[in-house]
């Protein structure tokens, strides 16, 4: 059997960590239990919910499948890296203001997919965003909310507001 | 069994080449499992349905994340193409659009940013959605081993639920997709008891190539309706050089309905599968009948 332990490099909201992992860790794990990062969550673990959603280079993926070693090297963003100087970003803002979050569970995975949609595509349609975050199950809100607050962050991100 | 556990252990292990990962396949004697996006894999992993004492991962090796098209070679997909990527890509929304309906209809977004076309296949659900598709659009598999190299048609890759024909040390290399003549259009029906996230009921592929105003070749491919999904030639053979006929259509979806194996189970009857093979077959071939370029419907 091999040496167990690898050592890989995690760029998490843009500090760069090191850490020993076994290869059987998935990212969801280490973010939550190496790296005290709670706010991607434990839903469902295999791929169902997208509680667990976090940025992979831009990407919003399932921390629960992704192995730890496989986002060596690679930028990684959770719910933690998205205020800026005490600033809550545009969509958290929209979130709060348009009343998108009850328990708040689904809400981290909720608002990394949407900043993924927002980044790519800054103009989308209510049906893109319904797509976008088909996979994101809320058992609270009702999605109605949510997809208002993304309208309301795309609106305020077009228009300059601060980030 | 049902509910996930952390994974145990494995030795993962991160071939440079697609030939040291076959050998290292083969070395671990069916022990060993190639991982891609891992969608697949890492659940099943999760609650024990499968436990490899090595995951073999194909991300260290460069240049398998293709999308590569031209008019003679067609379309081909690396082994990790992620279904996102096909999604996303131009040429497949304009040229194999029946791919394209597909893999829109998979998992959801971050899925479809991890998973590949190449899993979804070799993972061998009989509900796989780019199977029939895959199929319909006459595609080709490379497979490729320590000893040798050969090509399957899709339909001949799949041996049983959660089986293909792959031998040991043997891995899904290349998806060719031939270049589509040009009076052709293609239709999958994914039909779901919800809208996103769920798997097929049943899947129907319809592709059709017209010539003049009859029917110069078409292929009609099934999903979860089978222990495999299926091509039903006979159905296909009932429209071949034949004109746009309704009465044809109900023939060839009757033949399709009596062609396929459904089973019962969470998602459905094994009875209201076989009727809606029969439903959406009929529904699929119209559909892509006017949808080709010059079609009398498609000219409206
Ligand atoms: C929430 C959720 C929803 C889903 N919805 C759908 C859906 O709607 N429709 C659908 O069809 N599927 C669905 N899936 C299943 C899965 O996402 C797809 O089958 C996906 O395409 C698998 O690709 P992967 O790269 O993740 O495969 P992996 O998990 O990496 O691999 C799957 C299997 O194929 C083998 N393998 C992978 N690549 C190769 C290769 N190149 N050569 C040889 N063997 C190989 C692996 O060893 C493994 O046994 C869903 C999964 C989840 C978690
Ligand atoms: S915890 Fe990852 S998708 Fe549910
Ligand atoms: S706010 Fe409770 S799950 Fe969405």
């Amino acid at each position: 059997m091999q040496q167990r332990q690898r050592i890989i490099e995690l760029n998490v909201n843009g500090e760069t960590h090191t850490l020993a992992v076994e290869p059987q860790r998935t990212l969801l794990e280490v973010l939550r239990d190496n790296l005290g990062l709670t706010g991607a969550k434990r839903g469902c673990d295999q791929g169902y919910c997208n509680a667990c959603t976090v940025l992979v280079d831009g990407k919003a993926v399932n921390s629960c499948l992704i192995l730890a070693v496989r986002a060596q090297g690679k930028r990684i963003t959770t719910i933690e890296g998205l205020s800026h100087n005490g600033r809550m970003h545009p969509l958290q803002e929209a979130f709060v203001n348009r009343g998108a979050i009850q328990c708040g569970f689904c809400t981290p995975g909720m608002v990394l997919t949407a900043k993924a949609l927002l980044d790519a595509n800054p103009d989308p349609s209510e049906m893109q965003i319904r797509r976008a975050i088909s996979g994101n199950l809320c058992r609270c809100t009702g999605y109605v909310k949510v997809v208002e607050a993304i309208k309301e962050a795309a609106r305020v991100l077009k228009t300059g507001g601060a980030a | 069994m049902q509910y996930p556990r952390r994974l145990p252990r494995f030795e993962y292990l991160e071939p440079k080449s697609l030939t040291e990962a076959c050998k290292l396949l083969l070395q671990n004697d069916g022990k060993a499992r190639v991982v891609a996006g891992g969608t697949d894999l890492i659940p099943k992993m999760k609650r024990r349905d499968v436990n490899p004492r090595a995951l073999i991962s194909l991300h260290g090796i460069p240049g398998l994340e293709t999308i590569s098209h031209s008019q003679v070679d067609g379309l081909r997909l690396g082994p990790l193409t992620t279904l996102g990527a096909v999604e996303s890509s131009t040429i497949v929304t304009e040229r194999f659009n029946v791919l394209y309906q597909a893999v829109q209809s998979m998992a959801s977004s971050q899925v479809r940013g991890l998973g590949t076309v190449a899993g979804n296949l070799c993972n061998a659900a009989p509900s796989a959605d780019t199977a029939p598709a895959l199929m319909v659009l006459g595609t080709r598999l490379k497979l490729i081993s320590p000893q040798r190299e050969r090509t399957v048609a899709a339909e001949s890759f799949f041996a049983g639920p959660s089986a293909t024909v792959l031998e040991p040390g043997e891995i899904l290399a290349e998806i060719q997709i031939p270049e589509v003549p040009r009076r052709s259009a293609g239709v999958y029906i994914k039909h779901t008891l919800r809208r996103a996230m769920d798997l097929a009921i049943v899947g129907v592929a319809v592709a059709i190539t017209l010539q003049d105003d009859t029917c110069h070749n078409v292929r009609i491919a099934l999903g979860a309706v089978a222990p495999t999904p299926i091509r039903v030639p006979g159905a296909e053979a009932i429209l071949k050089g034949k004109g746009r006929s309704g009465d044809l259509f109900r023939r060839a979806a009757k033949e399709a309905a009596t062609a396929c194996q459904p089973i019962d189970d969470v998602r459905g009857s094994a009875d209201y599968r076989r009727e809606m093979v029969e439903v959406l077959t009929r529904r699929a071939l119209e559909q892509a009948w006017d949808r080709c370029p010059g079609s009398t419907e498609g000219k409206r």
